[in-house]
């Protein structure tokens, strides 16, 4: 379990990674809290001839606001954004989040735009990202096209699959704001304490509407609005079998579906808390 | 007796049955503990890695290593020729006509099997070099069930033998057809257990060199025993026991059992190191370990009662079959007959009937594992337990009371030859209950039945055997058989105590210990005999077959520490006190019976001043031989050799006593199951244990909490997937999952001792009882909750909501569900559908051109035609950052211009192997377009299944859906890769947004 060889780039500045990016492509990684790469790596799952660690890029490290967006760049650790003392106000759905995400061993390491560029399927930021309808930034060498900011609906294309093209970096995922008319609501069943989803169900509850998202079962995360005066039993049902669930050696199709169904019903009628 | 004596004798000193911290600790806590990784080694020691097949089931038609061999760093690559050279196949414990090589010699039989050794510079250029070895297999069809492979037209793994099952025994004990006949009721169940197995943090460490002036080979491996297998090592090195020195390292980081594997790669890396000409290390990693080191069995187990009405059963029949994997590698069959003598458990049963079966499997040998038969065994006759309660309506700790041994029969005989030494079952479960507070935990369940809730208490009975009989895998043989091979027995135990010229106290044990504390309690024992403090004893655990003492049942197994090896290590330090106390004698001018040992001191009784320090006392006989007395030889170090006269062979009935102590587990817990996710939660678990005299509680309950830990993951989440192809599917930690100290509550720990009359202390082995009785106990819970009899291990929340009952309402109209993956493990089969411009004859004419061939296969870098519509790629695929290169051989058949036609390939990498088909339908759609439908199977094997069964589905599926999505393209024109990989999206929104077939 060693990776095969690569060169290592360390460099101090976004300008020094999006040209490292711009010549290597899909031959190069970008390595930041290296909680799935280093695995990869380590089981030859890639062998990328270039490893582009950009621990050194100092401005990519921050959480702020940002209009009505809560902004974090590329460096900034899981820890970090769970140890910060507005979370829970403005970003309510994100404190309820974050302890799931791994372990605290992982998250003192993983970053945030990691886990979201990394596009587990079942993966608690990703789904957190879809569901509140945020966007990432993605940066690339170009004297004039260089920056994008893309919807998460738009971003989250498959297993492991994003709109990031191979010479872009995400620099910055940007959440939006909790609104004060709305809830925020999170729940997961996992086989253990911060392993990777069965089935995650988050949701922004609005006076008119609902916004429920799904992990762990299709190949992304997905959202479905829901009007609050509809059927929630009869929408969560077409939610459940439009995911396409599989059977897998952890759990069944059928379970992962009834989950959707049963823990979305709690999740969409229980009091605010 | 005659240790209780001597504490006694002590008073204030007594060390025995005192909670010391271990010893071991200090060094473990700081990260200075020495395993066998941090061991130094000799410069210019090279790093070896090993090459595994992909395959479950193949003949191995070439090994090309031209290439590895070529790359700078590279030493050697040891191959099955080299072993047929220099090596013997391990002895089988079956007469059987299989070889098992170090090394795959012709054929491989289990995803993960050894194939070659590349030895290297470092680790790195040892896995570059891995990728670079070429081997050319010819698949054969796998079998993983055991009831498949028992069949008669099975797949044979061994052709040699000519049928999977290589032993098929049948025992009989007084009159079971009489007692079924006779009885009121016949109750029967059948049981699947899993393969699982305990998992240490350390993986597998070998250290070999290979002395070519002498012929003979060093080697230091984390081995952990039984050393009977150093035997099998040494035989299979073709060299003497003097040929093959073996050492361990100071400090384990765990076994469990599963570090007797090691044994197979002692071998392998000797001999790798032979072909280098320079030592080798080798450090297994963790998907080494998890595919292919070793497991328990999986069994399958038919077992009946013959039960009165009143509950008490006359007769038990089990019908096993034990699933051993690829190769029935040594010690097994153990796996049975270690729990052979007690198959009517902690009950008075007198007529028993039993077929074992051990049968192949494509699948990784097993080996020995914590609980080594108890729980397969236990899983059977106690679930069976709680059907018989079930059945005629009695509480499940009824029908155990009244089966179980008389308190006033011990020592009791039990029909299959157990003779259980002591012991109060029903004391134990009296107190387990009053202790343990089972009414208010049936209050706590009538209370959450009342509201509803899922709530159920499961119990078990068990006896755990220790210290094993080394006869007792004779039982797997006939008797005229064993007649043959000369009787087998015993359980010789070994310790060392010596006494420098300082007068400091050193002890040897050759028991391998993987963490468990023996350093901690031999010091303690010593402490006693010698009236010294704990901390002026040193213990070394360290075994050197060339130097210290040790027999064939040396080691770490069958929990013998307690029983075998502590009173060997007191039986030690006695001969040392008499020793010293006959010098002391001699120069008090007293009798030896008046000395006294204690404060560090020898002492003459009732007069305190004739005392001098122990060490002085002790140091004459190295410093003043001449004031010996007459016969003291001077010098002070004794060893002891000790085995249990209770242990004989098996008789000529088939009657085996399998270990020397039984000690007894009683358990009950409390769970509730959640009706939405299914999950199991203990609301509370008690254990009581009997192991005797308790030499250190500490330890003792240390013991108890692992094995919990380990019994609980083995109820509740762990097994080895494999694939209906045999390949693995639980490569990592993520996929093979251990509970978390998250996930496992305290249980609460209760104790009794009724001492052994057999072993010296009176103690007993109590390292395994909560692997045998935990994963069972759990089981009968889940059952009372759910009121099933159908009870499959592990209880994962999907299966337990599964039998909790999932109503589905159908899928809304419109809305077809996806068609799920059939097959099982990484064999997938699924349909999809993609429409593109122009006629069917235009596509069809497309797809059979090799440069749109070569631009709608995504990753291809090369496409060579080698026959009629068959071509070799180069292709490069993945999804997000995995990717993996494969050499693939792509295929156009079954052509009906321009209806339909099969696109399939196969692709070899580093990863394992990759193979698809699509089947494609074309029908022509309005505006010139067609509709291209598509079945597709795929599977992949290897690498990749081990580790990303997660992901395999949806990896597959995204690959195959590229190549119909870019020949779409392709007939588009003018695409480029930014419109197809919008092409994809598309595709994806199709997927999960709308309508699909």
């Amino acid at each position: 379990m060693k990776p095969a060889a690569f060169d290592y780039a360390r460099p101090e500045s976004r300008g020094e990674v999006l040209k490292l990016l711009a010549d290597t492509g899909s031959d190069a990684r970008v390595l930041a809290g290296g909680q799935s790469l280093m695995a990869v790596l380590n089981m030859r799952l890639a062998e990328p001839a270039l490893v582009i660690d950009i621990g050194g890029v100092a401005d990519l490290g921050y959480i702020e606001i940002r209009d009505d967006r809560l902004c974090i760049g590329a460096n900034t650790r899981q820890a970090e954004l769970l140890a910060w003392p507005e979370l829970a106000e403005h970003a309510p759905l994100l404190a309820r989040v974050m302890p799931w995400v791994g372990h605290f061993q992982t998250r003192n390491r993983g970053t945030v735009c990691g886990s979201i560029t990394h596009a587990d399927p079942s993966a608690e930021l990703p789904l957190s990202l879809a569901v509140l309808g945020g966007e990432v930034v993605l940066e690339r060498r170009h004297w004039r096209r260089g920056r994008r900011v893309v919807p998460a609906a738009e971003f989250f294309q498959g297993l492991l699959t994003t709109a990031r093209e191979p010479d872009e970096l995400l620099t910055e995922v940007r959440f939006p704001l909790a609104r004060a008319d709305h809830d925020y609501r999170f729940t997961e069943v996992a086989m253990r304490h911060g392993d990777f989803a069965l089935v995650a169900l988050a949701a922004v509850i609005g006076p008119d509407e609902i916004v429920l998202g799904a992990g762990g079962v299709a190949d992304r995360p997905v959202v479905r609005r829901i009007p609050r005066d509809r059927d929630f039993d009869t929408e969560l049902n077409i939610f459940a079998w439009s995911l396409g669930a599989e059977s897998d050696a952890h759990a069944s199709a059928a379970y992962r579906r009834q989950l959707v169904r049963e823990l979305g019903h709690k999740l969409l009628t229980q009091a605010t808390p | 007796m005659q240790a209780q004596s001597t504490v006694e004798a002590l008073g204030r000193f007594a060390e025995c049955g005192y909670a010391r911290e271990r010893v071991e600790d200090n060094a473990l806590l700081r990260g200075a503990g020495r395993f066998g990784d941090d061991l130094a080694t000799t410069a210019g020691t090279l790093q070896a890695a090993v090459l595994r097949s992909p395959h479950a089931h193949a003949r191995l038609r070439k090994l090309d290593i031209t290439s590895a061999l070529a790359i700078d760093g590279v030493h050697a690559v040891l191959t099955g020729e080299d072993v047929r050279e220099w090596a013997a196949p391990f002895a089988v414990g079956v007469r059987q006509p299989m070889q098992h090589w170090c090394l795959a010699v012709d054929k491989v039989r289990y995803v993960g099997e050894p194939v070659a050794v590349v030895v290297a510079r470092d680790r790195y250029v040892a896995e570059d070099a891995l990728d670079a070895v070429e081997a050319d297999y010819e698949l054969l069809d796998p079998v993983v069930d055991p009831e498949v492979a028992a069949q008669a037209d099975a797949p044979v793994l061994h052709e040699g033998v000519g049928a999977n099952v290589v032993n098929d025994r049948h025992f009989s004990y007084g009159s079971p057809d009489k007692a079924f006949a006779e009885a009121a009721h016949r109750i029967a169940l059948k049981v699947r257990y899993p393969r699982s197995s305990c998992t240490p943090i350390e993986c597998y460490v070998v250290i070999a060199d290979y002395d070519v002036a002498a012929g003979t080979y060093d080697v230091t491996a984390n081995f952990q025993g039984p050393f009977a297998l150093h035997s099998v090592m040494a035989r299979a090195l073709k060299v003497g026991a003097s040929g093959l020195r073996l050492r361990t390292p100071p400090d384990s980081g765990g076994s469990f059992g599963i570090k007797q594997g090691v044994f197979a790669y002692v071998v392998l890396m000797a001999l790798a190191a032979r072909k280098a000409g320079a030592p080798v290390k080798w450090v297994e990693d963790r998907l080494e370990h998890l595919q292919a080191s070793s497991s328990a069995t999986n069994r399958v187990t038919e077992i009946e009662a013959a039960v009165s009405a009143e509950g008490r059963i006359s007769a038990l029949r089990y019908d096993q079959l034990d699933d051993c994997g690829a190769y029935l590698r040594a010690p097994e069959p153990a796996t049975f007959y270690r729990m052979h003598g007690t198959l009517t458990g902690a009950y008075d049963i007198q007529h028993l009937e039993a077929r074992n079966r051990v049968v192949l499997t494509n699948k990784t040998p097993t080996g020995l594992n914590r609980g080594f038969g108890g729980p397969q065994v236990y899983y059977a006759l106690e679930r069976l337990m709680q059907r018989i309660a079930v059945a005629l309506d009695l509480d499940p700790l009824e029908v155990i009371r009244r089966n179980l041994v008389p308190a006033d029969a011990f020592p009791y005989r039990a029909p299959a030859g157990s003779l259980l030494d002591s012991g109060n079952y029903q004391s134990a479960i009296e107190k387990g209950a009053a202790e343990g507070g089972l009414d208010e935990l049936k209050q706590r369940r009538d209370a959450a039945r009342r509201e509803g809730r899922l709530y159920g208490i499961g119990y078990c009975a068990v006896v755990e055997p220790s210290i094993s009989n080394m006869g007792y895998i004779t039982t797997a043989m006939t008797p005229a058989e064993r007649e043959k091979a000369g009787p087998k027995n015993g359980a010789v135990a070994t310790a060392t105590v010596g006494v420098d010229p300082l007068g400091g106290v050193t002890v040897h044990v050759s028991s391998t210990p993987q963490g468990q504390g023996h350093r901690t309690v031999a010091a303690q024992v010593v402490a006693d005999v010698l009236g010294l403090e704990f901390e002026t004893i040193t213990v070394n655990v360290e075994l050197d077959t060339q130097k210290d003492p040790w027999s064939n049942a040396s080691g770490n197994y069958s929990s013998r520490f307690a029983g075998a090896v502590a009173g060997t290590v007191h039986e030690a330090a006695s001969r040392i006190r008499k020793r010293v106390a006959a010098i002391a004698a001699h120069q008090f001018e007293v009798d030896a019976s008046c000395i006294r040992f204690g404060d560090g001191r020898v002492t003459v009784a009732d007069d305190d001043r004739l005392s001098t320090s122990f060490r002085r006392m002790a140091g004459t006989a190295h410093w003043a031989p001449a004031l010996l007395p007459e016969g003291e030889p001077g010098g002070l170090r004794e060893t002891a050799f000790w085995s249990p006269p209770q242990l004989a062979a098996p008789d000529v009935n088939d009657h085996i006593n399998s270990s020397l102590c039984y000690g007894f587990v009683f358990d009950y817990c409390g769970v509730e199951i959640d009706k939405v996710t299914g999950r199991v939660r203990l609301d509370r678990y008690v254990t009581l244990h009997d192991a005797g005299r308790i030499l250190n509680p500490a330890v003792l309950d240390g013991q108890v909490r692992g094995g919990f830990a380990q019994g609980l993951g083995a109820a509740l989440m762990e097994k080895f997937e494999y694939g209906a192809d045999g390949s693995f599917q639980a490569g990592t930690l993520a996929d093979y999952l251990i509970p978390t100290t998250m996930e496992v509550p305290e249980p609460v720990i209760l104790h009794m001792e009724t001492p052994s009359p057999f072993t010296p202390l009176g103690a007993k082995g109590a390292g395994e009882g909560n692997n045998m009785s935990t994963p069972v106990c759990i089981a009968n819970a889940v059952a009372d909750a759910l009121g099933e009899s159908d009870i499959e291990l592990p209880l994962t929340p999907s299966r337990v909501r599964a039998m909790i009952g999932i109503d589905e309402p159908d899928a809304p109209e419109g809305l077809e569900p996806i068609k799920p993956a059939a097959g099982s493990g990484s064999a997938l089969q699924a349909s999809d559908s993609v429409d593109m411009p122009g006629d069917p004859a235009t596509v069809f004419d497309a797809m059979l051109d090799p440069k749109i061939l070569a631009k709608i296969i995504p990753g291809c870098h090369d496409l060579q035609a080698v026959g009629d519509n068959a071509y070799k790629a180069d292709v490069t695929v993945g999804v997000g950052m995995i990717r993996a290169r494969y050499k693939a051989d792509v295929n156009l058949s079954e052509l009906e211009p321009p209806h339909a036609l099969k696109l399939s390939g196969v692709g070899r990498s580093a990863m394992g192997t990759a193979e698809g088909s699509a089947r494609v339908r074309l029908t022509a759609i309005e505006g010139n377009r067609t509709r291209l439908d598509y079945d597709y199977e795929a599977a992949i094997g290897g690498k990749f299944a081990a580790v990303g069964a997660r992901m395999l589905q949806g990896a597959a599926r995204v690959i195959i859906g590229q190549i119909f999505s870019r020949l779409a393209v392709e007939l588009g024109g003018g695409s480029n890769a930014g419109s197809w990989m919008k092409r994809i999206v598309d595709l994806f929104r199709r997927l999960f947004g709308r309508s699909k077939k």
